[in-house]
């Protein structure tokens, strides 16, 4: 008994160290300083109350960007743009299977990086956001009054589209540059001709200010290097755009050894003023090209794929003043320009320092001609000539840089885990905080616009380690928010994210909200196979296609039954639901169906495609729970032999 | 006519009127646990749906004397009017056809001799008010209990309930 005790002793004892000690560990992992209710309630959105801001952040190899709350870190909606979806049968119905068309045939999935909000006067304005698929290259542009994927457009001329979306101050152009430069046209070329015979390219894609409709505007064709990042001039230098790129040494093989060579790579400054001058002169060249521009209507509920032919391509050497490349050590990777369109921050990743460039000191460079030599027509400024100054050995790895709009830049460091603060005019560094663990991009609400909101930092981290419940080798990659209001950075929360988050933005819940759909009219579906009204639901044959025009309302299909079907056919579902009342959306779906489900919002129509394999009686049900009676909103399609003599029919009670 | 045709459904109505609480009781429950249909219209509407405890314990009388809840508190009727009629039974097919028909019980009630059973401004404000109508108004509450699947908002106009209206006085004078 009393050895009974003892160990229990023991026991209480050493739970009540594990208890007092746990905390503390976690506090000292956040730096020993945090304040923990403090920074619970700055995070904390009482039930039923709204965050500040939305944050958009890529998926990363999840192909998506999901949409948290700020400061709450409450993750609330998961935007597919160029991933196959079940949740809500994109890139599974048959309307949004066009989105995924590329020239390499459907591509339902891609390497999603860099989420760039659409911007007026240098500001995000809350229409849509851009984002771009590294792997097979494509931007698409989502419309924020939906949260859905509108439009992809394919890159021709393209291989990886690592530096894009990066938009400019009045959305005129959201830019892509290749990440590996390809034979141009793409054809089979020997690859140790890479240097002879490989290029890069950088696209300007033009969007429509009232429909936001992306059109290819022209390519000016670079020399075969990688083009890593990029970043549109505001204010002073609006009209220009950055692009970083490494590899200047034009290696193909074991290019971790072979990119990093040269002390100093370059940021190529491309002047689209220019270029549309040039344009104007009818200086670019038609060259035969293949790529797709997808688009979805909110009219027909529907996205059609165009192919499209050619490509106009500007060439720097007929073009001067297009194109100056700016020295810049070493590799570097982010290339940010701060609000007042000055300074251009050149992040040499493999370099201790940062050079900052000063755009005047640009514009003095060009017309002095102040240059160390040319390449392919475009001329490389001297790197004293431009330089602003130097933040000497702030940290190690510096990746990205965003702004606060009080003069300050936040840069994030991949190698020694860590956010730095400095200021920009002075290049003096003021403060830094750890981050767990091996920071990628960082990002400030506004944080890359002429006037940032502010407020908070997002930290997007490539390691998780022991911040989280372990759920096997591969955890969560990890988001962690900043209070930057005050002169130090407090560390406020840490949340898990979806896929490897890239880059994220932020805006103000205000500039969306009250420009949110809250349902489709019926009155303006212009669907082809909408049924409207449940006396339209029906069955047709047409040879071996049945279509379904069937429709839903709290709690039933019309029709419910059905019959008639023989195996071989291709049965299309057309379902339209008709509530008309916010957020009542039905699903559909067939024992046995090789795709997935539809997720039909009021008013919308969407298509199923079925092919049943064998005869049976197949049931089907709504899958999003819509009412008490939910459960029975189901039905049947009986499916017979091939050549059988049953009938097509089909109702609903008695009729 | 109307005296005897509202005599049983008022013995009816109070009859299921303790189903109905206890329904709308649980309904609640839930609502705030699942954020189900209940919580979701709440937050839809601006100024949150308060229980009024007066209302459920609240004797029935004539359902023609109730204009239930909602935006309309008065209707002014005329003759009937032939186009405005016309143009509510398209919007009522549209609309309305998938839950209900004139003669036979559906997924809601048949709605013949509706504009006989129910005051105009009732029928209007159920039209268009439909979540709140289920919460508070007694009449609806009885409809939910019976028929359990709750009417379906689907945001009609005004303009567009007064002519639905009219199809069903139309309806009704002709019958
Ligand atoms: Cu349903």
């Amino acid at each position: 008994m009393i050895h009974f005790i003892k160990k229990y002793t023991a026991l209480i004892l050493s739970a009540a160290f594990t208890f007092a000690c746990t905390p503390q560990r976690s506090n000292n992992e956040a730096g020993g300083v945090m304040n923990v209710s403090n920074a619970a309630s700055k995070v904390y959105v009482a039930p039923g109350n709204h965050d500040e801001f939305y944050a958009f952040m890529s998926g990363g190899f999840s192909g998506q960007i999901s949409v948290y709350g700020l400061p709450s870190g409450r993750l609330f909606r998961v935007i597919p743009v160029f991933s196959q979806d079940p949740e809500k049968g994109y890139g599974y119905n048959e309307e949004t299977k066009p989105m995924l068309q590329t020239s390499y045939g459907f591509v339902p999935w891609d390497d999603a990086h860099h989420p760039e909000l659409s911007q007026t006067d240098g500001v995000p304005d809350g229409r849509w956001i851009f984002i771009n698929g590294n792997n097979t290259p494509r931007i698409a542009r989502v419309d924020l009054s939906t949260f859905e994927t509108a439009e992809i457009i394919e890159i021709p001329n393209s291989g990886g589209n690592h530096s894009s979306p990066f938009i400019t101050a009045n959305s005129e152009y959201v830019v892509a540059g290749t990440r590996f430069s390809v034979p141009i046209p793409n054809e089979d070329v020997a690859l140790d001709q890479y240097k002879e015979k490989y290029k890069g390219s950088l696209s300007f894609i033009s969007v429509d200010q009232e429909s936001g409709d992306m059109d290819m505007a022209f390519q000016v064709l670079v020399p075969g290097y990688d083009y890593d990042l990029a970043h549109a001039g505001k204010g002073q230098s609006h009209g220009w755009v950055f692009f970083t790129t490494y590899n200047t040494e034009q290696s193909n093989t074991l290019k971790e050894i072979g990119a990093s060579q040269n002390d100093k790579d370059f940021i190529a400054a491309v002047n689209w003023k220019k270029a549309e001058e040039y344009l104007a002169q009818g200086k670019a060249k038609e060259m035969p090209a293949s790529y797709y521009n997808n688009e979805y209507s909110d009219e027909t509920h529907s996205a059609t794929a165009t192919q499209k032919k050619s490509v106009k391509v500007l060439i720097p050497e007929e073009c001067p003043g297009l194109v100056y490349f700016l020295p810049t050590p070493k590799s570097p990777h982010g290339v940010d320009v701060d609000p007042t369109g000055e300074y251009i921050v050149g992040n040499g990743k493999l370099s201790a320092d940062m050079s900052v460039h000063s755009f005047s000191k640009m514009m003095q460079a060009i017309e002095n001609e102040d240059f160390e030599t040319t390449i392919d027509g475009i001329p490389v400024l001297k790197y004293e000539s431009v330089l602003d100054g130097i933040v000497k050995q702030a940290g190690l790895g510096p990746l990205h840089t965003e702004f606060d709009g009080k003069g300050n830049a936040y840069t994030s460091f991949f190698i020694s885990s860590e956010v730095v603060k400095w200021k920009v005019d002075s290049k003096e560094v003021v403060d830094r905080a750890p981050t767990y663990y091996s920071i990628g991009h960082l990002m400030i609400p506004g944080g890359d616009s002429q006037q940032p909101f502010g407020k908070y930092l997002v930290a997007l981290n490539k390691i998780t380690k022991d911040r989280y419940l372990p759920t096997g080798p591969e955890l969560a990659h990890s988001a962690q928010l900043y209070d930057i209001s005050g002169d130090k950075m407090e560390l406020l929360l840490d949340f898990p994210t979806i896929g490897e988050p890239h880059y994220a933005q932020a805006l103000p819940a205000e500039l969306v909200k009250p420009r949110s759909v809250k349902t489709f009219k019926l009155s303006e579906n212009h669907h082809p196979h909408a049924a409207k009204k449940e006396n339209e639901a029906r069955v047709e044959r047409n040879g071996n296609e049945v279509h379904v025009y069937m429709t839903s309302i709290r709690s039933h299909f019309a029709p419910d039954n059905i019959e008639g079907i023989e195996v071989g056919d291709k049965v299309y579902f057309h379902l339209t639901n008709l509530e008309q009342d916010w957020d009542v959306p039905h699903g559909l779906s067939i024992m046995g169906a090789n795709n997935a489900e539809l997720l039909v919002m009021p008013g919308q129509t969407e298509t199923l495609l079925w092919e049943p394999q064998k005869a049976g009686v197949y049931p089907f049900y709504c899958t999003d729970f819509c009412s008490a009676l939910h459960q029975e909103m189901q039905g049947y399609a009986r499916v017979s032999s091939k050549g059988s003599s049953v009938a097509l029919s089909w109702k609903t009670g008695n009729k | 006519m109307k005296t005897l045709n509202n005599t049983p459904k008022v013995l009816k109505i109070s009859g299921n009127l303790v189903l109905s609480l206890l329904f709308s009781a649980l309904m609640f429950g839930c609502g705030s646990n699942a954020g189900n249909e209940n919580a979701s219209t709440a937050s839809d509407n601006t100024e949150q749906t308060q229980e009024n405890t007066e209302e459920l314990t609240e004797e029935l009388t004539d359902p023609m004397d109730n204009k239930g809840v909602g935006p309309v508190d008065h209707v002014d009727l005329g003759p009937i009017d032939v186009t405005m009629a016309a143009e509510g039974k398209v919007i009522f097919e549209e609309n309305c056809t998938a839950c209900h028909q004139l003669e036979d019980r559906y997924v809601g009630p048949a709605l013949k001799e509706i504009t006989a059973r129910r005051s105009p401004e009732w029928i209007m404000n159920m039209i268009m008010n439909p979540n709140e109508m289920v919460q508070k108004d007694p009449v609806a509450k009885a409809l939910l209990a019976e028929y359990l699947s709750p009417m379906a908002n689907q945001n009609i106009s005004r303009e567009d309930a007064r002519r639905i209206l009219e199809y069903f006085r139309s309806v009704d004078e002709v019958k």
